[in-house]
């Protein structure tokens, strides 16, 4: 991203010829949260840690965290899976492709 | 035809120099390979065949050691010479009319990825009805996709002009695609003798170079990537400016031409220029029409001069102002259509005029369209238009069709 310091957007002259991006990788830096009419929320209580939405997830938004967990029901996991919701664009594939129905799509704005 | 010219390549001229008989689309062949191009990619269009031809049998004959690649459009002709410049290579490729139209997209995209790509367009009328043979129709609709669009007049034109665009293109201020283009058939099919030189000394006149935005696996880099409204403007912009900085390159490069190959070549052709009272104005094979009829003008008292604009894109605005600030009215001859408006280069010509306030009055014709027989007459009934205009102050309101039947009867 040609941003200077102060936040402000390159000019014309500051912007590599033919706007070649030379930072592989810097995609990441988009924020693409404002895109989202639906956002995706994990019941962590529902979820069975398949990993299934990790798998299937076009942007790399779903998390596996290191952050053990008990359901109500008793059942301990070592680790949780969690949103990127910097980086989700809102397409819920991940709500589909869910076997458990763990996880629900959510307006963003009523 | 190709045993007849081998034969008469034996011929031998000056030192380091052969006057070879030519045509316009052999001469780009030789240029290119002058160029020591590295990637050929093309598709057969009439009446560009026989360049890309030629380069075939110059690497099949092992005189050139370059990549051809056949593809199955035109589409992909360019695409592939996109991929080839991406990658560092000197590239060339030619089309006509259709081709064109069928790269459209993609002569967009050479210019925003700034690749120095260097391509002939043979000058031939679009479909429809369908014709094969030349005017301008297809180059006049590339004249704003930020492409150098040199005009050649003729076969020796075309051989220097082709030389000098890789020099252009190549510039670290430029890195802009450069089109020469030139009339179908009236240059491209007509033998004329050219001079060529030897490819050693073509070579040190344009030395291989290298541009900041090559694609390599050790300096990864993404081309052509999406620009959203708060980059495209500035990005784009950036074309502007190469084609801005680019005419002063181009004249460097013609005079360091005329240096080192004994040439006289002008941004613009200016031709009795100096007392004209009146100005016409053509470009490409038109213009030994154009200093015909001149000619014959003077010899009745007519004080009449001619411009020839061997650059199309950027617009020669310097130029345009210094000839036309003191003529009475000028007239220009397009060989393609303004659809729906004046002909196309005198509508750039117009508004270079009013930007700089000049208010020398103009006239529009067009003649050739097709390649419609144009006749000297023909052009001295333009210059009697252009004095009339000149001597009334008055401009005439339409645009005049040269040799078109039943053109100003319904007038």
């Amino acid at each position: 991203m040609h941003v200077s310091n102060e936040g402000e957007l390159a000019k014309w002259y500051e912007i590599p010829i033919a706007g070649v991006v030379n930072e592989p990788g810097n995609t990441a830096k988009i924020i693409v949260s404002g895109w989202r009419t639906f956002k995706p929320v994990i019941d962590q209580d529902k979820c069975t840690r398949c990993g299934i939405c990790w798998m299937y997830c076009p942007e790399g938004a779903i998390k596996y965290v290191n952050k053990p967990y008990s359901t109500k029901k008793g059942i301990n996991y070592g680790f949780t899976y969690e949103i990127d919701y910097d980086h989700c664009k809102g397409c819920r594939i991940c709500v589909v492709e869910c076997p458990v129905k763990a996880i629900n799509a959510v307006r963003e704005h009523e | 035809m190709s045993e007849e010219i081998e034969l008469l390549e034996e011929v031998s001229g000056a030192k380091g120099r052969r006057r070879l008989p030519l045509t316009g689309d052999y001469a780009a062949a030789y240029a290119v390979k002058a160029a020591d191009v590295d990637v050929v990619a093309a598709y057969p269009i009439t009446p560009q065949t026989p360049i890309v031809e030629r380069i075939s049998k110059f690497i099949a004959d092992g005189e050139l050691n370059a990549e051809m690649i056949h593809v199955e459009s035109e589409h992909s002709a360019l695409s592939a010479c996109i991929g080839a410049s991406a990658a560092g290579a000197r590239v060339f490729t030619a089309t006509s009319a259709q081709g064109l139209e069928l790269m459209h997209e993609v002569i967009n995209i050479a210019s925003g990825m700034r690749l120095p790509i260097v391509m002939a367009v043979v000058a031939r009328a679009l479909s429809a009805p369908v014709s094969i043979h030349g005017d301008y129709g297809d180059v006049m609709s590339m004249k704003d996709t930020g492409w150098i669009i040199m005009i050649a007049s003729n076969a020796q034109e075309v051989y220097d002009f082709i030389i000098m665009a890789f020099k252009i293109a190549e510039n670290p201020s430029v890195l802009l695609p450069t089109a020469v283009a030139f009339d179908g058939f009236l240059t491209s099919h007509v033998m004329e003798p050219v001079e060529i030189y030897d490819d050693d000394y073509v070579r040190k006149f344009i030395p291989k170079s290298k541009w900041p935005h090559v694609l390599d696996p050790r300096k990864p880099l993404t081309m052509n990537a999406t620009a959203l409204p708060e980059w495209y403007y500035e990005i784009r912009y950036q074309v502007i400016d190469a084609l801005n900085k680019s005419y002063n390159v181009i004249r460097e490069v013609m005079n360091e031409f005329n240096k080192y190959f004994n040439r006289n070549y002008r941004i613009l052709d200016a031709y009795h220029m100096d007392d004209a009272e009146y100005a016409l104005i053509t470009y490409g094979a038109m213009w030994g029409f154009a200093r015909e009829a001149i000619d014959r003008a003077r010899a009745r008292g007519v004080k009449v001069g001619g411009i020839n604009f061997n650059l199309l894109r950027p617009i020669p605005t310097d130029k345009v102002v210094d000839l036309l600030s003191n003529v009475k009215s000028f007239i220009v001859i397009d060989k393609a259509f303004g659809y729906g408006a004046a002909g196309p280069l005198f509508t750039d010509i117009a508004a270079v005029l009013k930007i700089y306030d000049i208010n020398t009055p103009g006239v529009s014709a067009t003649h050739g369209i097709g390649q419609r027989t144009m006749f000297v007459k023909d052009f001295e009934r333009a210059i009697d238009l252009v004095v009339k205009v000149g001597n009334e102050g008055k401009s005439l309101k339409n645009v005049v069709h040269l040799g078109l039947r039943g053109w100003g009867e319904t007038l």
